[in-house]
């Protein structure tokens, strides 16, 4: 029979994961669904189940200039409760559950999940955000971008543990981020849209999207990026339109219980038109 | 399998011995005889087994006994012993925001968290604030007059 275990430090969660297959668990929102029983049962966990969130060394939270670097134990009410985590970061995870679910649920949680459409992915990848794991052996880095491979898939090692997310901080004047979703809490994305962009003397100086749930892993098209740096502001729709085009050929949504591909497709280039011509004005 | 688990519950310090990867809501329920959280879906989306884990609100149904290790939890029985709880029960009353009762536990500890960390919300951060607790009688609309006549009244409370 499985068995929950509680380390005292982050040392002995990596001795754990040295020695065993087993499963980490920070604030438990998606893993207690996932292996959800009968009411009154214990949940039908495969693994060894390692708690996570309680651990010091994952609950830091701190904004420098260039950076916001985040333990991977942080729940997500504690990011938006801090005044000094910018408002676009805040947005996304804003959307994520409900009080009481983001006061449990937490940053590296929603990256382990590694859902197409976890919330908070569609910000990192667009910030590119940089992920620090450690194991006994020591620490290694990997960019958000690579880090899932797809559904419920990752590169977390079994003997790894997700200690840190970084995120670079910029000076975006123009951000936008939209949730289509069945209900305004406690429901998963249909589709989702971030993006954030500078314009400085009438011209686009950087710009960066991603959207959600139209792929198996977050979409975000650098291609199309590129062409819009430079581009000039108000702009006449021109380098918008091709940008969509490109964009367009990159999405490939599914037909799930949610959503349907047809409703995706259209609702994901509609909020990255909004985003390009609306928001950006070109 | 049992191991102990010490934690603070309702203002008492109790050990537990029991399956630590069981629910807490389980615990309450069936060990405890602490009823009055409720289980809607089991599954975090509706609020009815909303306790309060160090004065946040949390859903016991995703909670695994093993992480409320030196927490201090209260559920809706501990809650009654305050003035808060009085005057949320006569805001509720007079509003009509109970009917069936099942989600009324979770709604009166959301309104706590809320008013705790805000003693002055707007109409529109009272529903952020129970939107994660789903009632399926009211409309939700008395509840929220509930709520913000509560902080009306409760000067000095919260």
């Amino acid at each position: 029979m499985v068995s929950i275990r509680r380390p005292v430090r982050l040392s002995e969660a990596l001795y754990i994961r040295q020695c065993e297959d087993t499963v980490l668990m920070a604030g438990g929102t998606d893993l207690m669904v996932k292996y959800r029983a009968p009411a009154g049962a214990r949940p039908s966990f495969t693994k060894d189940v390692v708690l996570i969130g309680h651990l010091k060394e994952l609950n830091y939270l701190k904004v420098y200039e260039d950076v916001a670097r985040i333990g991977a134990a942080v729940p997500l009410a504690r990011i938006l409760e801090d005044a000094s985590v910018p408002a676009y970061v805040k947005e996304p995870l804003a959307s994520i559950g409900s009080p009481s679910v983001r006061n449990l649920a937490t940053l590296g949680g929603n990256i382990c999940n590694s859902s197409p459409a976890g919330d908070s992915l569609t910000m990192l990848y667009a910030l590119d955000a940089v992920l620090t794991m450690a194991s006994s052996k020591g620490f290694r880095e990997c960019d958000m971008a690579d880090f899932i491979e797809g559904p419920s898939k990752n590169r977390l090692a079994k003997d790894e543990i997700l200690i840190e997310v970084a995120i670079p901080m910029g000076a975006y004047d123009r951000t936008f981020y939209r949730k289509s979703a069945q209900r305004r809490a406690n429901a998963i994305s249909k589709v989702s849209f971030f993006g954030v962009a500078s314009v400085t003397g009438g011209k686009v100086e950087s710009i960066a999207m991603a959207l959600g749930a139209v792929g198996p892993t977050v979409i975000r098209d650098r291609d199309a990026e590129s062409m819009l740096k430079g581009i000039a502001v108000p702009g006449r729709r021109e380098a918008s339109d091709r940008a969509l085009e490109h964009i367009a050929g990159l999405v490939e949504p599914i037909d799930d219980l949610r959503s349907t591909k047809t409703y995706r497709r259209r609702v994901a280039l509609e909020l990255t038109r909004h985003f390009l011509e609306e928001v950006v004005g070109l | 399998m049992d191991s102990k688990v010490r934690f603070k519950l309702n203002g008492e310090h109790v050990t537990m011995t029991a399956d630590p990867l069981r629910r807490l809501i389980d615990v309450l329920r069936d060990d405890l005889g602490l009823t009055g959280t409720k289980e809607g879906c089991g599954e975090g989306e509706c609020g009815a087994c909303s306790v309060l884990m160090d004065g946040r609100l949390a859903n016991s149904c995703l909670l695994p006994l093993a992480a409320v290790e030196g927490k201090e939890i209260v559920t809706i029985e501990g809650f009654r012993k305050t003035k808060r709880f009085e005057l949320l029960k006569e805001c509720f009353t007079e509003e009509g925001a109970v009917q069936c009762g099942f989600c009324t536990p979770g709604m009166v500890l959301a309104a706590e968290a809320l008013l705790s960390a805000d003693p002055h919300p707007n109409e529109r951060a009272v529903r952020d604030g129970i939107s994660g607790n789903l009632c399926r009688c009211t409309g939700y609309s008395s509840i929220v007059a509930a709520i913000l006549a509560a902080s009306k009244r409760g000067e000095g409370l919260w």
